[in-house]
């Protein structure tokens, strides 16, 4: 065969293989947006399920997925960029902290039901919080953990060796240079990896099905129960109660998602532009 | 090539003493016995081939080989008479005292003026005035203030290549250092900008003493009152101080026939 011949070949296949890849991700989102488009208006977003059908809007649903997103973003941003500081920084390499590596990317790994059950039988039980904003923040904090913690080490170990070599060159103790040069260069990395996990956190369903419980609430006190859009579409689409406001609220969920994942985009290229 | 108009005197004083030095990354002998003494408010050039330990030497000044582990310096260094590598001497305040500049131009992410007034807000200057008065000197000593007065709120990076250099300059006189150390300047920036920054040197060794490792002979000619040749003569051995003299003497008249092969451009 010649060398074209075999060039022409190769090319289609990566083609089909692209293609593919689109159609597939376009055939979801087409269908998702046919079925959920004449559900959406402000009136669905901003009012309340009524009756044994669910009819009417979603806005708690929206309220606890953004409250305990929120949350979760709190408790994890500062725990996973410390750890992430030490690890890359300050951790003398070697078998400890690849452990601790291996850890993080393990627990990054388990199924998300296995967290919720765990967050079950840890903050909702054994800790008392019950069915709770906190309880499923605190669970949701576990999946999101490896992958702000991770991403914030990558983006410290790319800073250039001569942004730190300018700093102490400067006088900076060894903080210094983590907190003022170090940190600051790394940050829209960073952020990109807390808006990607919070992403995460809000279409996340099996965790928050065993921590936050069913009720329609609109969550005010972090200890309140609550159930969040994805928990909704959940018993909306299985129970057959109502499945045009299913649609509804997974279009809606896409969108949000969606945006989270542009706005992270944005920001790493607004600032790699300078 | 031309010398230096004005001739540093001989009983000039030393700043940096330099006696029997050996210097290791880890088990690699990388200099041997270097003994040399660096004029104050003069500019000293480091010449050799790649890979000849001048660098290295270079950052023995500021104790930036501390920061690569496995380093091993022995020998004295001294600083004003005081040894820098002595028990109880902190780099971080040596390194105040010793400036740097990089090969690649380094300005941090941050606009100009929090470049310039990185290293004062370090030891603790917070008031708006103290740091504005320290940015604009600071850019006046390194020739940037014209350029930059009106966008000291972009960006460092966004910069030419030239003037990214000089801002790392800047930012190191915002400091107050006595020595300047300079690694390469030159080699990451275009011709136009390299002249302004050998005409800035020659300003400011007014008020400091500057160092500078280069490959560039010409440079070395231009800009130095003193010149020190390294070579490490055979792969894998440490490194040595070949000749050290003025400037002149060592582009016209080497003692050293080694020296001569390398000026002459026989090797390296």
């Amino acid at each position: 065969m010649s060398k074209t011949i075999t060039n022409a070949i190769a090319l289609t296949l990566l083609w089909i293989a692209a293609i593919v890849t689109v159609l597939v991700l376009g055939t979801v989102i087409l269908y998702v947006f046919v079925n959920g488009i004449g559900q959406l208006s402000l009136e669905f977003i901003f009012t309340w399920p009524e009756g044994v059908a669910a009819e009417g809007g979603i806005w708690p649903t929206i309220v606890s997925t953004m409250y305990v997103t929120a949350l979760a973003m709190v408790i994890v941003t500062p725990i996973a960029i410390l750890a992430a500081v030490y690890l890359a920084e300050y951790a003398i390499q070697g078998r400890l902290v690849s452990t601790i590596r291996f850890a993080a990317d393990s627990l990054a790994s388990v199924p998300s039901i296995v967290m919720g059950l765990f967050g079950l039988a840890l903050f909702v039980e054994a800790a008392g919080i019950g069915f709770s904003m906190l309880s499923a923040a605190l669970a949701l904090s576990f999946l999101m953990l490896p992958i702000v913690m991770r991403t914030t080490e990558e983006a410290i170990r790319s800073v250039p060796k001569y942004i730190r070599w300018g700093s102490y060159g400067l006088g900076a103790t060894k903080w210094q240079v983590v907190s003022r040069s170090v940190l600051p260069a790394s940050m829209p990395r960073i952020i990109t990896g807390i808006i990607l996990a919070t992403g995460r956190a809000v279409g996340e369903t099996a965790v928050v099905i065993y921590t936050m419980g069913q009720a329609i609430n609109l969550p005010v006190s972090p200890l309140d129960s609550g159930r969040p859009m994805t928990v909704h579409l959940y018993l909306l689409a299985m129970e057959g109660i109502n499945l045009p406001a299913a649609y509804g609220t997974a279009l809606l969920l896409m969108i949000l998602i969606l945006a989270f994942n542009l706005g992270a985009r944005y920001f790493l290229r607004r600032n790699r532009k300078v | 090539m031309s010398y230096r108009a004005t001739p540093v005197p001989d009983d000039a004083p030393e700043k940096i003493t330099v006696k029997g030095l050996e210097f290791y990354y880890g088990d690699f002998h990388a200099l041997t016995d270097i003994t040399v003494g660096i004029k104050e408010k003069a500019v000293t050039a480091f010449i050799g081939p790649s890979g000849c330990g001048k660098s290295t030497f270079l950052r023995c000044f500021n104790r930036m080989n501390d920061l690569i582990p496995g380093t091993r310096a022995e020998g004295t260094i001294t600083l004003d008479g005081q040894d820098i590598y002595a028990v109880g001497v902190d780099p971080v305040d040596l390194r105040r005292r010793i400036g740097m500049i990089f090969q690649q131009p380094n300005p941090f992410p941050m606009s100009i003026y929090d470049n310039v007034a990185f290293g004062p807000r370090l030891q603790g200057v917070k008031k708006k005035p103290d740091l504005d008065g320290v940015v604009q000197t600071s850019l006046e000593r390194a020739n940037l203030w014209k350029e930059t007065k009106d966008i000291l709120s972009r960006n460092g990076l966004a910069l030419s290549g030239g003037q990214q250099q000089r801002l790392c300059i800047a930012r190191v006189l915002a400091v107050e250092p006595e020595v300047m150390l300079m690694d390469e300047p030159c080699s990451a920036i275009d011709p136009t900008s390299v002249q302004k920054i050998e005409d800035l040197m020659d300003e400011l060794k007014d008020r400091i003493t500057i160092v500078i490792v280069t490959h560039n002979m010409q440079q070395a000619a231009r800009v130095s009152d003193f010149t020190a040749f390294f070579l490490q003569e055979h792969a894998g051995e440490a490194a040595v101080l070949v000749e050290y003299d003025r400037t002149a003497n060592i582009f016209t008249s080497p003692k050293d026939r080694r020296t001569e092969d390398y000026i002459t451009g026989r090797f390296g």
